[in-house]
């Protein structure tokens, strides 16, 4: 997940879609983020670049609406409904999420475990 | 016994505060003095000495007696009386007159060994030049150019001698110390043997010989010169520049109420050291006050007046030592055992007391403030136009002295600072104050807090006679751990050393381009 400044990122990702959940007044996801252009990247657990100032899914609330979609800890999230969430601060991207007038976002996301499974896949198809 | 024991102590409370009336044939000074403490104590401790020495003299021999009267021998806090002489006084006076006549004995002797020991200095070097001339001056060759100019050599250096001698020598003497000034002295003997050894040479090699040579003579006589002047030299930094650099830290305790001060001082003997403290102590101490001592006394005989002491046992049943002994520590096993609250008095005393002078400061304040508004500095015009009624400091001060002297005076009485400051030496204060502009608040300030020795009048200086007590040499040199005692009649000062250790120093270079930043914010938002 490292990039190479100057170099379009690539990535293999997932796309999960949310379905926003009423609580009361608030319309919530179910799970909590962290990580920004504006905060200390060497304190992220999951990142294994510690330079990578990505937005990464820190917490999911268990029966969530993001856990029923399939999100899972440590994922870092690459877009969310279209917009690019690789280099933005930690405000923004929790303002792209908690847009009011959305019920439904559609994320995505990847993770090391993509990555391998590509690679296994791939290379039993080198193999056949 | 227990029960007897605590009756008797609460009728000695209640006898106490009907006053010392009852013992009529000791209270000669009692009714002199302020101090309202202990005395009648001694008609209720039982081991009183069948001759009960006077009030003042308890001091003196109370402490050969046994353990339990220490509480009336610290009744001798007489000296806050303002009328009658205690012994402390006649004690200070008889030491002051008698040691005065040896001391100044001693100094007189030692000017006039110095005063030789320069003319002879000086005069050495002249006759080094003279007596050529007048023993055999026809076989002497005559002075060339080079010769006359080192006359001009030798009278400069000997004028730049004399001053730094007067400069550094001729001060008036501070103190006199116990014991002889080693590095003087042994400079004396240095200049001595010196001067001796350049005689020595000179009758031998010159005058026996007669020698024609003046020229040499001349040199020999500047080299003399230029010798003492680094003999000066010497002398200048053994006595002055060598206890510059601070090498101990020392720590001055009074003894009476636990005053502290630390000073730094140099590689000096203890009784240079304790010199040098004196004279510190002048200017840093809060004056001492015996007055503010007598509760904490009082208080501590309370502690063993309560209890009596029977021996049951028989006379001469034990030694008397082992008497004491016992009695000692029953009593303090009954005084453990007894409820004690004492404290509990101590601490509402105390805040009363803060209260008290607290309001009389806030009235002895407005007083002040409302005397000072009374008068006005006249300007220079208007000492032309109105000439009646014009008053110079001294009367300016004793017109508004009434207004503010009732307030001034409470203040003091319950500060317990009225003996250090008399009618006089107030209106002195007030005048001086009032001729240099000042506020009412800087009047007041030497009144409110107590002040250095030095700011009271001389006869509050009281003790100007110290006495070292060291177990070391007075003159060998200040070490590490080293104490000693520095007494005066009413008090002492406490002296320990302690080496400065050595400070090892590294060095760090930080490149002022190496200053960054990065915000160390980590949050996390639940969406």
């Amino acid at each position: 997940m490292s990039f190479v400044p100057g170099q379009p990122v690539t990535a293999v990702v997932q796309r999960i879609e949310i379905q926003k959940l009423r609580q009361g007044n608030n319309l919530i996801l179910g799970f909590s983020i962290g990580g920004g252009i504006d905060q200390d990247p060497g304190q992220n657990p999951f990142s294994e670049d510690k330079t990578d100032k990505g937005i990464y899914v820190t917490r999911i609330t268990p029966g969530g609406p993001a856990d029923v979609a399939g999100l899972m800890m440590g994922d870092k999230i690459m877009q969310v409904n279209g917009w690019d969430m690789t280099m933005v601060t930690h405000d923004k991207a929790r303002k792209r999420l908690t847009k009011k007038n959305e019920d439904v976002v559609r994320l995505l996301v990847t993770r090391k475990s993509l990555e391998e499974a590509v690679k296994h896949s791939m290379g039993t198809y080198h193999k056949q | 016994m227990d029960t007897e024991s605590t009756y008797s102590g609460y009728s000695y409370y209640s006898g106490r505060s009907r006053g010392s009336h009852r013992h009529g044939e000791r209270s000669r000074d009692r009714h002199k003095s302020r101090s309202k403490d202990s005395r009648s104590e001694k008609s209720v401790t039982i081991n009183t000495p069948p001759a009960e020495p006077l009030l003042g003299d308890s001091a003196v021999r109370g402490e050969q007696i046994q353990d339990d009267n220490w509480g009336e021998t610290t009744t001798a806090v007489t000296g806050t009386s303002e009328h009658s002489l205690s012994q402390e006084d006649i004690v200070r006076i008889t030491k002051d007159l008698e040691d005065s006549v040896g001391l100044d004995c001693r100094r007189y002797f030692t000017r006039t060994l110095a005063v030789i020991l320069g003319l002879l200095v000086f005069l050495t070097p002249l006759a080094f030049l003279v007596l050529p001339h007048l023993l055999w001056p026809e076989k002497l060759q005559s002075c060339g150019t080079a010769c006359e100019g080192l006359f001009i050599s030798v009278a400069f250096k000997l004028l730049i001698l004399l001053l730094a001698v007067w400069a550094l020598f001729f001060r008036p003497a501070r103190a006199g110390l116990p014991r002889v000034f080693v590095f003087r002295a042994l400079l004396a003997v240095l200049v001595l043997l010196f001067v001796v050894s350049y005689w020595l040479f000179y009758g031998v090699r010159i005058l026996d010989s007669q020698d024609e040579n003046y020229q040499g003579i001349v040199q020999y006589a500047v080299s003399l010169v230029d010798a003492l002047l680094f003999i000066h030299y010497l002398a200048i930094v053994l006595l002055e520049l060598r206890q510059l650099q601070p090498c101990f830290s020392v720590c001055v305790t009074r003894s009476t109420d636990g005053e502290t001060r630390h000073y730094n001082l140099g590689q000096l003997s203890i009784q240079r050291a304790a010199l040098a403290i004196i004279e510190h102590y002048y200017c840093d101490f809060p004056v001492h006050n015996p007055a503010l001592l007598s509760a904490s006394k009082s208080r501590a005989a309370k502690h063993l007046a309560g209890l009596k002491v029977y021996n049951v046992d028989g006379p001469g049943n034990n030694a008397a030592a082992g008497l004491a002994h016992s009695q000692s520590r029953a009593m303090i096993a009954a005084a453990a055992r007894r409820r004690d609250t004492s404290h509990n008095e101590l601490y509402y005393e105390e805040a009363e007391h803060e209260r008290r002078v607290r309001k009389r400061k806030a009235r002895l304040v407005v007083a002040v403030e409302e005397a000072f508004t009374h008068i006005k500095r006249m300007q220079e015009e208007e000492q032309k136009k109105a000439p009646g009624d014009v008053m110079d400091p001294r009367e300016a001060a004793q017109a508004i002295f009434p207004s503010m002297a009732r307030a001034l005076q409470k203040y003091l009485r319950t500060t317990k600072q009225q003996h250090c400051h008399s009618m006089e030496s107030i209106q002195q204060h007030l005048a001086f104050c009032i001729t240099n502009n000042m506020t009412p608040k800087a009047f007041l300030e030497s009144y409110l807090v107590p002040g250095p020795t030095l700011q009271y009048s001389r006869d509050r200086w009281l003790a100007r006679q110290w006495t070292l007590i060291s177990e070391a040499s007075v003159t060998s040199g200040l070490k590490d751990g080293s104490v000693f005692l520095l007494k005066c009649v009413d008090f002492s000062l406490v002296v320990t050393s302690k080496k400065i250790p050595y400070i090892q120093m590294s060095e760090e270079y930080i490149d002022p381009k190496s200053h960054k930043f990065v915000l160390r914010l980590q949050s996390e938002t639940s969406v």
